[in-house]
């Protein structure tokens, strides 16, 4: 199975800062904002995000929850893989807020549409916003789009996209595979 | 991800292991759903569930139907009082009725036992069942389980006494399979007149006194004395089982330890349990109910996922 490398440990380094100031310059102080990680992936993609937010930019009281979107899928019963369910951890309620979901790969949509549906049982958020770090531009399913990319990917459908981070193989990288 | 390894819920003893591993850990998931301001998921919006109450129900009907709801199915309801049963209909002809309606799934009650097994072998869709006869009632054992699991832990090697009417109670079977499918220890408890003669058999110990069954366990699920099943009678007076085998507040606190007290109910207050142990701390009476909701969107959610169109 061929690998290429797309992005190396110090390019996601560099990526990650610059979705900070990029979320720092649109939130201020995050105090009617919060962020929603999409489990599995992105809760470990959100999870950094939070880290550099609190430590590196002094960000305080920062509200980070995780989304599991399983029984919010269009595709239950039309996969041949059952799905696995996750835990959702949100404490706290969206009502008015703003809202920034957090995914680590933009595809198809089809997630991002599901979590769209999710989040509503947690209250009416003023604003949703759309923060990817791989977005796979020409492969969408449905009209969505991130307000925040950390890097364009252009792959065929036969390729994959995989971002491993530290947390979770021990190395952050982002690579190309095949199918 | 793991399947269900049944293709209907007849009964805790055609399961294993590994299947009530994957409806608990489900269920964690819907527990966390119903606890949501909006109480909801979409999954089965294209899945139609008739409930079919053969037998009176309250609660058991009530949850089911909560928790189709809750994953978003059509649900359409049957009780044995309203219907052409009466008429002479037998229960094949009333469910192919029914089915004919395009339904994906059934939920059956009945007072005869093994209904829920036949009808899987004359009609092609998924059957829970929600209770047959004096045989099994399988949602109610897990979500016992299921509520052990959430106070102590573990089930695994756990003490569990069940106290009252085993000679008529699916409760006390179905609960006898999941607890020992699951490594607890059993036992069960009551006047003799209501223990089966071969429960021994299923590998539970038998006790007779109240008091000893009481210091032996960690767990004591309540039962109802069901009298509408009783046709001749099994013991004296109301008054003496109470008596005998009645909890009250100065048992259990004269115990060496804090039990945990369990009731599938309906509880006839004062009977097998008073209204002091029924509210005090140590009873999970109510959390039973509220996880009975989320393990039975989880037993739908994980057949429902076996259909394919």
């Amino acid at each position: 199975m061929s690998k290429k490398i797309l992005l190396n440990s110090k390019d996601i380094e560099i990526i990650l800062h610059r979705l900070a100031c990029q979320l720092i310059e649109n939130h201020n102080d995050f105090s009617n904002t919060v962020l929603i990680g999409l489990q599995p992936r992105g809760a470990f993609f959100a999870n950094r995000l939070v880290d550099l937010l609190q430590n590196v930019y002094h960000i305080k009281n920062l509200q980070l929850g995780l989304l599991d979107i399983t029984f919010y899928r269009d595709d239950f019963r039309r996969r041949t893989e059952p799905l696995a369910a996750t835990s959702t951890e949100i404490n706290f309620l969206i009502e008015d807020k703003k809202v920034v979901i957090i995914d680590d790969v933009l595809y198809s949509g089809r997630s991002v549409r599901a979590a769209l549906t999710a989040i509503q049982s947690f209250g009416r958020p003023k604003k949703i916003e759309l923060l990817v770090f791989i977005d796979r531009r020409f492969s969408r399913h449905l009209p969505i789009q991130p307000d925040y990319r950390g890097r364009q990917v252009d792959a065929i459908n036969e390729e994959k996209v995989l971002v491993t981070w530290k947390e979770s193989h021990e190395i952050d990288s982002v690579y190309l595979q095949q199918k | 991800m793991d399947q269900l390894s049944v293709e209907h819920l007849l009964g805790i003893k055609y399961l294993k292991p590994n299947d009530i591993d994957l409806i608990f850990k489900t269920a964690d998931h819907f527990k966390e759903v119903i606890n949501r301001p909006i109480k909801k998921v979409p999954s089965l919006r294209d899945i139609t569930i008739a409930n079919l109450f053969f037998e009176n129900s309250t609660r058991t009907k009530l949850s089911f139907e909560l928790a189709e709801k809750r994953l978003s199915a059509d649900v359409i309801n049957f009780s044995s009082s309203q219907s052409s049963l009466k008429k002479g209909e037998t229960l094949i002809d009333t469910v192919n009725n029914i089915l004919s309606m395009k339904v994906d799934i059934v939920v059956m009650r009945h007072a005869s036992v093994g209904a829920g097994v036949f009808l899987s072998k004359h009609v092609n869709i998924k059957i829970i069942n929600a209770g047959d006869g004096t045989h099994e009632h399988p949602t109610q054992a897990l979500l016992d389980s299921y509520s052990i699991r959430e106070k102590l832990g573990s089930v695994k090697d756990k003490k569990i006494v069940i106290i009252g009417d085993i000679l008529h109670s699916r409760v006390a079977l179905s609960n006898i399979f999941a607890l020992q499918m699951q490594g607890a220890e059993v036992k069960v408890c009551g006047p003799t007149t209501l223990i089966p003669k071969y429960i021994t058999s299923l590998g539970v110990a038998v006790e007779t006194n109240l008091i000893k069954a009481l210091n032996w366990c960690d767990v004591a699920n309540v039962l109802r004395v069901q009298n509408e099943r009783m046709d001749i009678n099994y013991f004296p007076s109301t008054r003496e089982y109470t008596q005998l085998f009645g909890i009250n507040k100065e048992i259990l606190d004269n115990l060496d330890k804090k039990i945990v007290i369990m009731h599938p109910g309906p509880i006839n207050r004062g009977v097998e349990i008073t209204s002091d142990v029924a509210d005090s701390n140590q009873s999970i009476i109510l959390n039973q109910v509220e996880n009975g909701v989320a393990v039975r969107m989880a037993v739908i959610y994980l057949l429902a996922e076996q259909i394919k169109r």
